[in-house]
């Protein structure tokens, strides 16, 4: 095949010769208890600061209902978990996969000095730093660069998407970000792409152009790798129709199929629901609980509900007082949403946020988010956090 | 010196002062002495070269439109609507400022001015939702680039966009809001380690009362200044703001940060520390002219050393900006410029955080790698990118308005977007010899040595233009 026609074409260049690369084999050699022993984590972000109160709604509190005369979901609406709290509405999905003790609840989790810039708390979230500290790492990606024994692959923390958050880039060690494994695995199998790793493989330099080869060979041999890994397999589960749970669809394929991968990333964006945010903040919660009812019960069908644990998490939470618009400001500490088949603590993990206890019109956070990674460092993925998040933080027992 | 060898050191300088140079201009300047052509560099504009996109007379109305508006508590729909309409036309200048100053970038005459107004701008991070303020202190940055340090210092830190950005405007007597104070030592003067928390106390107090006005202009607000007596590296004096500033530059530790981030950007990732310790006392003698520091720079031998040849990251500025600039290129959307930018990892005037982009291989992941190598056949050949990008989150709230009720909501419906530019290959293909070959058009465009593999590749080539277009595909051509 001409390489050239790489370059000549607009769109991607059609595949070459299928072909079964060597580095297939060791997979199909592993013992099949190894495979069904692997523990993945898959991270959720929602994009745009979710107001926590409206989706985990302390209906309880009367203060939450003078505070939202205009926004709050009236008591009856409430889909109820405990005597003080319970869902949207619009989080029905849900209800089946609570009563089913694949869901826990951590209220109010953040961070000293919290910041209400959009882009700088997700920094902070994405990277596990102080709010005063500026790390260029992202707390997986620093996982990533630890060198354990669960993270030697490059293929190892997979981002469905087209470029890669800060979260999952480490040092000399940095995630893979794919939309469609396919599409990734014709332009690495492209002429000339592959033209320019021939002889490439040995004798790579430390320097900044045996970095980029580096790069170029990991991505070739992952997505070789992830796609004949992914490709037999044939989903029975049924997805309802968003982007969102097509991401979730995409991971589920990729765990149900036995990749080695341990972290998955997916997001889901549009919360910054400063006016009318009734509508808008409701589609929302619907796409994330329709996608992940759906997602846990094919988990389930294929047995990797216990292998699997989801961490959803939003750069902050919404101020307690709407604003004038019907929709909410940028505030302070949040909820996190934990699923998986093997919860040690099921349901609503901790108190309600205090809403008479406020900080100039902000919740004041009961938990560090840093404890929740610490967590799930330690007793997910065995890592010692202490060497992830450069200090040691107190651990939870909701794994 | 031989012409061959200045051949090399004149396209090196180039490419790290500038955004490479057209085969005409290297073949003409390198019959220069070295030291001719980096005075050239320094040459300066005619007549001011601002970006004067933004008109200021019309932001300064728009301004107190705004704070009318904001004050006000019942806002009637109209009202509403006006405050809408403003954010939604600040966004879409804020894009335009971005593309103004990339073509700015691409097109200038004097691209020392514009990598060095690139290395500020890194420098002092800043993130301003308000155009005119972005405008400002982009103009603030070049107008100072290879000027006084200390005159850059004072005017970034009078800007409006910064006083939001650090929170000076909050920062009042009684009150203090140390966000700038922190960042103006850990970040832009002396790099941590060099203060103590107590100092940063005490520069906060005496920047209290430097804000900016409704309409935008720097003011000094006497009344909401701590006149008291503070202590500051153990000086003790009633200082204001500029006291602190020089303060800071008589600590030798600031030429010394300085310089070796100037170092990092264009000679090496690694500092070696005794030629950053050469920029550093050059820097300092000097008073802090910026212009003597690159001087210095440029002139010194291991400058030109093979440790640092062909070996720095491009970043996706320099990247774009180069390319654009060899070949010529037009966009005839140039709002594509702002999704390659987002998706390559250094969305102009939207730094991550104040530390600004990471920089060097923190560039290059398997997608980032991927799409530059891409690029060069989508912008050279016109072809169609298949690549959506992240939001940034500062568009959410834009996002969360303009979405749609519907269950499909969140699909990033952009399948294919057309780069829809035009290479201007006559004129480029005119400013090569006719004799040249493949293998010197390789060593022409690439910057680290030619191995056998490549003269492989392309030593049968017929085409100039798809020798190009492959040349510019490769890793290598990744680096500077």
């Amino acid at each position: 095949m001409d390489r050239r026609s790489f370059l000549r074409n607009t769109g991607f260049v059609a595949a070459g010769s299928l072909f079964v690369p060597a580095f297939m084999k060791p997979l199909e050699a592993m013992a099949l208890d190894e495979l069904s022993l692997y523990k993945n984590l898959v991270i959720v972000q929602l994009s745009g600061g979710n107001d926590g109160l409206n989706t985990v709604i302390p209906y309880g509190n009367d203060i939450y209902y003078q505070k939202r005369k205009g926004i709050a979901i009236k008591p009856e609406e409430v889909i109820k978990l405990t005597d003080m709290q319970g869902l949207n509405p619009n989080m029905a999905a849900l209800q089946e996969i609570h009563d089913q003790g694949w869901m826990t609840i951590i209220n109010d989790v953040g961070y000293p000095n919290p910041d209400r810039s959009h882009f700088r708390s997700m920094d902070i979230w994405q990277t596990g730093s102080e709010s005063n500290q500026f790390l260029s790492t992202g707390w997986i990606g620093r996982y990533l660069d630890s060198n354990c024994q669960t993270c030697k692959f490059p293929y190892t923390a997979i981002e469905v998407d087209d470029s890669l958050s800060l979260a999952m880039k480490g040092q000399t060690k940095k995630g893979i970000a794919l939309k469609d494994p396919a599409a990734l695995f014709r332009n690495t199998n492209d002429p000339f792409f592959k033209a320019m790793l021939q002889n490439d493989k040995e004798d790579l330099d430390e320097d900044n152009l045996g970095y980029l080869y580096k790069t170029m060979i990991e991505t070739s041999s992952s997505a070789s790798y992830i796609q004949n890994t992914s490709k037999v397999y044939q989903s029975k589960a049924t997805y309802p129709q968003s982007g969102f749970a097509n991401q979730l669809k995409t991971v589920s394929k990729f765990i149900s199929s036995g990749l080695k991968t341990r972290v998955y990333y997916v997001s889901l964006s549009g919360f910054d629901t400063h006016v009318n945010q009734i509508q808008q903040q409701g589609n929302l919660l619907k796409q994330y609980s329709e996608g992940m009812a759906a997602f846990l019960k094919d988990l389930k069908t294929n047995n990797k509900l216990e292998d699997t644990l989801v961490v959803t998490f939003s750069e902050f939470g919404r101020r307690v007082e709407q604003n004038a618009s019907n929709g909410t400001d940028h505030g302070t500490a949040n909820n996190m949403f934990i699923f998986g088949g093997r919860l040690k603590k099921q349901g609503i993990f901790n108190d309600a946020p205090n809403l008479s206890d406020l900080e100039t019109g902000d919740l004041k956070y009961q938990l560090d988010f840093r404890q929740v990674y610490g967590t799930i460092l330690d007793k997910w993925l065995d890592v010692n956090n202490a060497d992830i998040l450069n200090k040691k933080f107190n651990t939870l027992d909701f794994i | 010196m031989s012409p061959k060898d200045n051949f090399y050191k004149v396209k090196h300088l180039y490419n790290r002062a500038g955004f490479g140079i057209s085969y005409t201009d290297l073949h003409k300047l390198s019959r220069k002495n070295i030291i001719k052509v980096i005075e050239g560099l320094f040459e300066q504009p005619k007549v001011a070269d601002d970006i004067t996109l933004i008109d200021t007379v019309a932001s300064k109305q728009q301004l107190l439109m705004q704070a009318g508006l904001y004050a006000k508590k019942d806002l009637t729909d109209e009202e509403k609507k006006q405050r809408q309409e403003i954010v939604k036309m600040q966004n879409e200048k804020s894009r335009d400022l971005n593309i103004a100053w990339v073509e700015k970038m691409i097109n200038t005459a004097l691209p020392l001015r514009e990598k060095m107004t690139l290395f500020w701008h890194g420098h002092f991070a800043c993130r301003s939702n308000n155009p005119f303020f972005a405008q400002q202190l982009n103009n603030i940055q070049r107008a100072n680039c290879l000027g006084s340090f200390k005159t850059l210092l004072v005017e970034v830190s009078k800007s409006p966009a910064m006083l939001q950005y650090l929170n000076n405007q909050q920062n009042r007597k009684g009150k203090p809001n140390e966000n700038f104070a922190r960042e103006l030592m850990e970040l832009f003067t002396l790099g941590r380690g060099n203060y103590t928390e107590q100092d940063i106390k005490e520069s906060a107090r005496s920047f209290t009362g430097w804000m900016y006005d409704k309409d935008g202009s720097f003011i000094f607000r006497p009344n909401l200044h701590d006149a008291g007596t503070k202590t500051f590296f153990g000086k003790i004096g009633n200082f204001d703001g500029e006291n602190i500033i020089d303060i800071i530059l008589d600590n030798p530790e600031t030429a010394k940060f300085i310089s070796r981030k100037v170092y990092k950007f264009f000679v090496n990732d690694v500092p070696n520390e005794a030629h950053v310790k050469e920029l550093a006392s050059a820097f300092f003698n000097s008073k802090y002219n910026i212009a003597t520091l690159l001087k210095k720079m440029f002139t010194a031998d291991w400058f030109y050393a093979p440790e640092n040849l062909g070996n720095k990251i491009k970043s996706p500025a320099e990247f774009l900006v180069g390319l654009s600039r060899e070949f010529y290129v037009t966009y005839n959307k140039p709002q594509v410029l702002i999704q390659l930018q987002s998706s390559l990892g250094q969305y102009l005037f939207n730094p991550p955080n104040v530390a600004g982009w990471p920089a060097g291989q923190s560039w290059i992941d398997s997608s980032s790698l991927m799409l530059r190598m891409r690029i060069p056949s989508l912008v050279l050949n016109d072809g169609a990118i298949d690549f959506s990008g992240k939001a940034d989150p500062e568009d959410e709230a834009v996002i969360a308005q303009s979405r749609s009720a519907t269950a499909n909501a969140n699909i990033k419906a952009k399948p294919k977007s057309f780069v829809d530019a035009k290479a201007d290959w006559p004129k480029f293909l005119n400013t090569l010899p006719k004799s040249i070959t493949p293998v010197e058009l390789a060593e022409f465009l690439l910057q680290p040595k030619l191995t056998d593999k490549i003269i492989n590749m392309i030593s049968n080539n017929a085409g100039l233009r798809n020798t190009s277009v492959e040349l510019t595909s490769m890793p290598e051509y990744q680096l500077c």
